[in-house]
């Protein structure tokens, strides 16, 4: 979450990221009102306002990261964010700072029109969700849409961390895959914390793991000068689960 | 002008459905349903059951003589949804809702509120229909409408706190909607206003609806084919969609009053049509009150149900139409209105409703004595008694 708990502290926590081997940065821009949000990425967002967070400072934290890497970046946020802003004009200086893709929790295919069009002109990736009560031809429509990746969240419920993995959760993932014929690669997010849920994630399927939340909390714990070493840590063992 | 039923669920450009994956099935099966049961002769017959003799409909249209008197311009008459079991408007569409998650076979009922009307009106829908509500609530609400709570929680509802943001309607509603993502197999939202994703803002509409069309028959007993004028509050915007809908294919000039709280330039209101911009929230592109970041600022009213910074679609549409204008008033003349129709009338209105009483109070005084000018009077006052005092005393 850009600007949580300080600017200085995400820039750590990308480093650490880099460091420990992650394949896809996502930075999560806050919205006063997060609605597919739980409580660990509500309180940050929170806090992120409250220290005056603009998309200004995102584009110079995307700048910024280009010159250290060419790791693959996504912006997650909320639809009134980039409309605002206007698709057209926001996504120009995204791509141009340095952006891949975005992922937008609350923009459905029947009304990404404009968004799609802004997006292909300045060659973003357009990440979409899909959830496992997704019907089929509905997942059809949608990955026909999704660029870069097809974003799966793993439970009925809001991002946060999970204890069990559910057995729906598997049967998604299968039905998705099979569908996605491995045109596109998909990603299985929402709930992820441990090493071990990667591990069956990735025996069942998934071509990428989403931990978004469980960052957060070890950012959030951790003394600022270690946040960097602490999330390389974090991530290796998380990479390490993929193989 | 007026959109029956948009397939695409925008009213121009406004309306449509952002949501999270998750709720897509939900929001079609509601839409299925509800195209299935709107026009069903059982359906209806039953909602008109339940309207009639446990809610108390119809609702007198009463010629307010004192008042009109007292200002000496054109003739003002009450829309008394004062009177319905609850006391307010809400009912009428908790009824139609309840009744419909009854035929989708949903067993766990969740729903928001601001004022508490609604969570009030839903808790009584869900008792008498044998549904299990749990309902959400702004932390900041559940203590300036404390009486609502305990009238919930003796209904057998169960009140859940919201302490995110500002504490308020725009909270609960964001909690409402988590809930339901977590939920969505046996759960049904039913939600307040005429607000939200495709289809509630036009199911809302067409359950309040029944304000209008009453008007429209009851105006007859007073020699007139349709009212001069029409007036009601908007927070969500049900009432006043209710009302306005079946006129604005008629000459009635109509008009919506939101909260201006301590002045539109103060920054502390809820006018979201009068100063918003556009924007996306809670599933809808519509007028919104934010920030020069597309974040969505704090609003303050007097009256709990109208604190919210967003507001129904077609509301939205018909502003940009200019077929409904949109006015405010002020927390201080709606105290003033408050107090002018609790003496001349006897009536205590909700502060909701002050806000259109606020207005007609204005109008009146402008029109010749043989307008007819309606007010929707959407709710009673007893809720805000104790609220009212403090700000008369905080005043002295
Ligand atoms: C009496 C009364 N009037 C009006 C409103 C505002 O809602 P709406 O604009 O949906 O009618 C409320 C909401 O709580 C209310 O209780």
């Amino acid at each position: 979450m850009v600007g949580y708990p300080s600017h200085k502290d995400t820039l750590s926590a990308v480093r650490g990221l880099i460091e420990g081997g992650a394949d896809i940065i996502e930075l999560g821009f806050p919205f006063s009102d997060p609605l597919a949000d739980g409580p660990v990425i509500q309180h940050a967002s929170t806090i992120s306002l409250e220290k005056g967070t603009k998309m200004v400072q995102f584009l110079s934290l995307v700048r910024q990261i280009r010159k250290e890497s060419q790791i693959p970046l996504v912006l997650m946020t909320y639809t009134n964010i980039l409309y605002h802003k206007g698709y057209e004009k926001f996504f120009k200086l995204a791509k141009e700072a340095g952006l891949d893709g975005i992922i937008t929790p609350d923009m459905t295919v029947e009304e990404s029109k404009e968004y799609l069009k802004a997006a292909k002109k300045h060659n973003l990736d357009t990440i979409f969700l899909v959830s496992p009560n997704t019907s089929k031809s509905r997942l059809q429509e949608i990955v026909k849409q999704t660029t870069g990746f097809l974003y799966l969240v793993a439970v009925f419920g809001t991002t946060g961390v999970q204890n069990k993995i559910q057995s729906y959760t598997i049967s998604a993932l299968q039905n998705t895959k099979k569908i996605t014929r491995g045109k596109v690669p998909v990603g299985i997010g929402f709930g992820i914390s441990t090493p071990s849920d990667i591990k069956s994630y990735v025996k069942h399927g998934a071509d990428a793991a989403i931990v978004g939340s469980a960052l957060i909390k070890l950012i959030e714990k951790t003394p600022s000068a270690k946040i960097q070493s602490a999330v390389a840590k974090f991530t290796r063992q998380l990479k390490l689960s993929t193989k | 002008m007026k959109i029956k039923f948009p397939k695409d669920g925008r009213f121009g450009e406004f309306g449509g459905k952002y949501i999270p994956e998750t709720l897509v099935p939900a929001i079609e099966e509601l839409e299925q349903s509800y195209l299935k049961y709107k026009n069903d002769s059982d359906f209806k017959k039953e909602l008109n059951y339940y309207l009639t003799e446990y809610a108390g409909r119809p609702t007198p249209l009463y010629y307010a003589k004192n008042l009109t008197e007292k200002i000496g311009g054109a003739k003002i008459y009450l829309k008394r949804e004062d009177l319905l079991h609850g006391g307010a408007h809400k009912i009428n569409n908790t009824l139609g809702q309840a009744l419909l998650a009854k035929r989708m076979k949903k067993t766990r009922i969740i729903a928001e509120t601001g004022a508490g009307q609604h969570g009030v009106a839903t808790a009584m829908a869900c008792a008498a229909l044998g549904l299990k509500a749990e309902v959400y609530m702004g932390y900041k609400d559940t203590i300036r409408q404390k009486l609502n709570v305990f009238r919930m929680n003796m209904l057998g509802c169960e009140v859940h706190a919201v302490k995110a943001g500002s504490q308020t309607l725009k909270d609960a509603i964001n909690e409402a909607i988590r809930d339901w993502i977590t939920n969505v197999k046996d759960t049904y939202y039913l939600l307040g206003s005429a607000v939200g994703p495709h289809p509630y803002p036009v199911m809302v509409r067409d359950f309040q609806a029944v304000i209008g069309e009453e008007i429209k028959q009851q105006i007859k007993d007073f020699g007139k084919k349709t009212p001069d004028t029409v007036i009601a509050c908007v927070g969500g915007g049900s009432n006043a969609i209710g009302t306005f809908y079946p006129l604005v294919d008629t000459d009635t000039e109509i008009i919506g009053v939101e909260a201006a709280g301590q002045g539109l330039k103060s920054g502390h209101h809820s006018a979201t049509l009068s100063a918003g911009t556009k924007g996306v929230l809670h599933g809808m592109m519509t007028y919104l009150l934010q920030d020069s970041e597309g974040q969505i600022q704090e609003t303050h009213s007097i009256s709990a149900g109208l604190d919210y910074p967003g507001v129904g679609p077609e509301h939205s549409y018909f502003k940009d139409q200019k077929r409904i204008q949109y006015v405010s008033a002020t927390d201080k003349e709606v105290i003033d209105a408050f107090l002018m129709l609790t003496r001349t009338e006897g009536i205590i209105p909700a502060l909701e409703s002050s806000h259109a009483i606020a207005e007609a109070i204005k109008l009146a005084k402008k029109k010749p004595k043989s307008d007819t000018i309606v007010v929707t009077l959407s709710g009673r006052g007893d809720k805000d008694v104790e609220v009212v005092q403090d700000y008369i005393k905080n005043s002295k």
